[in-house]
């Protein structure tokens, strides 16, 4: 078989030869990545099954167009990753999914309502309701 | 990077992307119930940017090199040579070091998800990580070598190895020629991450920064 046999294959993304690639691609993806070693070394769950299930929610992924940037490659991975992790904890309970749309729209509304260099607080986005 | 600025409006404050909302949303309901502890996110985040990375299997590799001794270690039993080095995994995962030779060269994948020794190369570039890669790179690696600008001679067979969460793998690639008169630490500087995920070659002696 050659490669002539698999028409379309998209090009790898992001080779750059290089070893100082960053290793996340924004913030977010970092404290996801963090979030998820540190409930490991807690004995939240194996890395067997973390790599089981995450396989398996990667696997689900539609494949990116060719044209998508390394920055898309890493969003469309933290993703799976996320999403694999906010399953875990709503199945263990310690992080029900309406507690996490609930803080996370909380977040929201504290975000709206700092001004630009004020550091945002939970608390500020308590207040309002709805 | 991307997400550090949202809005510059600065009466009316910000808009939270959907992602960061929601990571920091399970941040502070484990914060609050004690089973995570922003420190210590903190902590994890710096090491990996900052601590762990590619120098360390490199240091591996030019032991191997150099040492007789470690190399016919590292080949019997990576897992206790590496941690001889103090480089362990946080997984614990298994390691296994296999060699390149003249007749054979070996890459590595994660077909499943990203698997990789953290321990030793830090933490994967985003190509290792991205569906192309994991879909080709057992299929057709010679076509995946030539897209990272590398040609194997034809009598030279590419063996692929599928990373697991439990054993993950570290090329050891054939020392360059010439190389004969250097010391351990400048043959450190040959070994490319690259060269010991089996996508990529040692520099050559001269080449490197």
């Amino acid at each position: 078989m050659t490669a002539c046999d698999i028409p379309a294959l998209p090009r790898i993304p992001g080779i750059t030869g290089s070893d100082t690639e960053p290793r996340f691609h924004a913030p977010w993806q970092a404290r996801a990545f963090a979030l998820v070693v540190s409930l490991h070394e807690a004995g939240a769950f194996s890395w067997t099954d973390w790599a089981a299930a995450f396989g398996a929610r990667l696997g689900r992924d539609t494949a990116l167009p060719s044209a998508a940037t390394t920055e898309d490659h890493a969003a469309q991975y933290f993703t799976a990753w996320l999403a694999t992790l906010e399953d875990f904890l709503n199945r263990d309970g310690s992080a029900p999914a309406p507690a996490v749309d609930a803080a996370a729209a909380q977040w929201q509304r504290a975000a709206r309502a700092t001004p630009h260099g004020t550091p945002v607080l939970y608390e500020r986005g308590a207040a309002e309701t709805g | 990077m991307p997400h550090d600025h949202h809005d510059h409006d600065h009466d009316h404050g910000s808009e939270l992307d959907d992602m960061t909302a929601r990571v920091m949303a399970l941040e502070t309901l484990l914060t609050e119930k004690g089973i995570v502890q922003p420190a210590a996110l903190d902590a994890i985040i710096e090491t990996y940017e900052t601590q762990v990375g590619p120098r360390r299997g490199a240091e591996v590799v030019a032991r191997a090199w150099t040492d007789p001794d470690f190399r016919d270690w590292l080949e019997k039993d990576a897992t206790a040579a590496i941690a001889s080095m103090d480089y362990t995994g946080r997984q614990g995962e298994h390691m296994m070091a296999v060699f390149n030779t003249p007749e054979r060269h070996n890459m590595v994948v994660c077909t499943l998800c990203s698997c990789y020794p953290w321990a030793v190369l830090g933490l994967p570039p985003v190509w290792y990580k991205s569906t192309p890669y994991r879909a080709r790179a057992v299929r057709e690696p010679r076509a995946v070598l030539a897209e990272f600008g590398v040609t194997l001679p034809e009598g030279q067979s590419v063996r692929v190895w599928d990373s697991t969460a439990e054993m993950r793998y570290l090329v050891v690639p054939m020392r360059p020629e010439g190389t004969e008169a250097m010391t351990r630490e400048q043959l450190i500087d040959l070994v490319t991450r690259d060269s010991m995920i089996g996508t990529g070659l040692p520099l050559s002696p001269g080449a490197s920064a």
